[in-house]
């Protein structure tokens, strides 16, 4: 693989007697959208946290080469701090008064909120608030995005809209992705490749790559192809031989 | 906007209500349920206000108790807020302080008088001594609950964008408590008022408490309502200023969830 960014060499995570992972490997590269996926309390947010140096494996060894940023579950926006504050801590490491507001500006434009910059989170719609989250956390030429259930607040449609905005925006802004979902059609939508995760003590069982340019339709062939893969890993749907995406009926 | 008329009847209602206990009060003194000495009417409480305010009194009655309570209060404050952080940090010198706090906080205020008296005597220290009391155990209790439930992620999100210790403190915790104790200090305000009025009337010899101690042993029953109304309009106007706190940007989201 080309210019790895991060990874995970025969790592094992245990908390008390309770085996997260054992003898995990994964390695990312430079620029590659990388979804998460497995079952509830498997350690996809354990994986994140090993990237984010938050926590420390039992064993094995973690690289991580680049400026990190996370975005959470839920809301992570300080509550007392316009969406411009909050959008702003992203560019505190930049020196540069000037520079900082150039960019503050530029984010702004980004997630088409210029004209909520004064608003605070509590004035916010919910997908708004996500949006002022990742331009908080794409701000200040980060390198790697770090995404835990980004979207699992929201409203379905809202969801849908918020994948578009994200590739929109890691178009202009591209980026290390590790995106850690329960929504496996937003894997499928979103990733370069998918990892399935095994019940704890987690292992991969698959890894699928999509090879699709974003945005992708939610209902191209592809995709849903690489969601029947996904369920089918997870045993929620039967492999099948001839299996087509639809069929008309006439 | 279709509402605004209301709104500004809505602000009238407060008025109508006090004019209908005027009203009340009046025709109860009309009907002389009571004796006049033991129930003035309106028009010699507004006599006996007058007369207190031509003589001074009462104004130097109101500044020694004003001053006794924001001094109690501010040092109450001053020392209540820091413990409150400080035990909202330490799980471990919170368990080992929160029953006391608790204890002490049950106990009214008014329970220390007599100690009150016989260590600083009679005037402002032993008023002040007795607010202190009744608005700091309040206010550690506000502060470290506050503290304690601010949600974990904010201080991830600090770490993640490189916060430094003071920058933790003055940008995180502190707003984030911020509408709470708002809250408490309202609160606590309150008290301190109530307790004041009591104080001076046992270890005071001026003040509003002492007023009324004094009007009743005179039996001037006018001048004794005439202080009351005192103390509840400058209890409401005591609130209101901190309610102004409550209006401040960056606390609304307490209040608006």
């Amino acid at each position: 693989m080309s210019n790895k960014l991060l990874g995970l060499e025969d790592v094992s995570v245990s908390f008390g007697q309770v085996v997260v992972f054992r003898h995990l490997s994964l390695d990312i590269s430079e620029s590659e959208f990388v979804a998460v996926v497995g079952p509830s309390g498997c350690g996809k947010t354990t994986l994140l946290n090993l990237f984010s140096g938050f926590i420390k494996p039992s064993s094995g060894g973690v690289t991580c080469s680049g400026r990190v940023r996370m975005v959470y579950q839920y809301d992570s926006l300080f509550p007392w701090q316009t969406a411009a504050q909050n959008i702003a801590l992203g560019l505190r490491h930049l020196g540069n008064e000037g520079e900082q507001k150039r960019q503050l500006k530029e984010m702004l434009r980004l997630i088409k909120l210029e004209d909520f910059a004064g608003h605070y989170p509590h004035q916010l719609s919910g997908g708004m608030r996500q949006r002022v989250e990742l331009a908080r956390a794409l701000a200040g030429n980060t390198d790697i995005l770090l995404l835990d259930e980004p979207f699992s607040s929201l409203d379905y449609l809202t969801r849908l809209r918020l994948r578009r905005e994200l590739a929109r925006m890691l178009e202009e802004l591209p980026r290390t992705v590790v995106l850690v979902t329960h929504d496996i059609e937003e894997a499928a939508q979103l990733a370069d490749r998918v990892v399935v995760l095994s019940e704890r003590p987690a292992r991969i069982c698959r890894q699928l790559a999509v090879a699709l340019p974003r945005p992708r339709e939610l209902t191209h062939p592809l995709v849903v192809d690489t969601v029947h893969h996904i369920l089918t890993e997870l045993g929620l749907e039967q492999d099948q031989e001839n299996w087509v995406a639809s069929t008309s009926v006439s | 906007m279709t509402e605004e008329p209301l709104a500004t009847k809505a602000r009238l209602l407060p008025l109508l209500v006090l004019l209908i206990a005027l009203g009340i009060w009046s025709v109860l003194t009309l009907l002389k349920v009571f004796p006049e000495a033991v129930f003035p009417s309106p028009l010699a409480v507004a006599k006996g206000f007058g007369e207190e305010l031509r003589s001074g009194r009462l104004l130097d009655d109101l500044v020694a108790s004003l001053f006794r309570v924001t001094t109690g209060f501010a040092l109450a404050v001053m020392s209540g807020i820091p413990a409150g952080l400080w035990l909202g940090r330490h799980a471990r010198s919170r368990i080992a302080f929160l029953p006391a706090i608790n204890f002490f906080r049950s106990l009214s205020p008014l329970a220390w008088i007599p100690f009150a008296i016989l260590w600083f005597g009679i005037g402002d220290l032993p008023a002040i001594f007795l607010i202190f009391l009744a608005s700091f155990f309040p206010l550690v209790l506000a502060t470290l609950a506050a503290v304690a439930s601010i949600p974990s992620v904010y201080f991830r999100v600090a770490r993640d964008y490189g916060f430094g210790n003071t920058e933790l403190l003055t940008q995180v915790t502190l707003p984030a408590i911020a509408p709470q104790v708002i809250t408490a200090l309202r609160v606590t305000a309150g008290l301190a008022w109530l307790v004041v009025v009591a104080a001076e009337m046992i270890a005071g010899h001026d003040g509003l408490g002492f007023a009324i101690w004094d009007a009743r042993n005179g039996l001037r029953m006018d001048l004794l309502v005439a202080g009351m109304v005192v103390i509840g309009v400058i209890g409401v106007a005591l609130d209101r200023v901190l309610w102004r706190l409550t209006k401040i940007p960056s606390v609304r989201w307490g209040y608006e969830q």
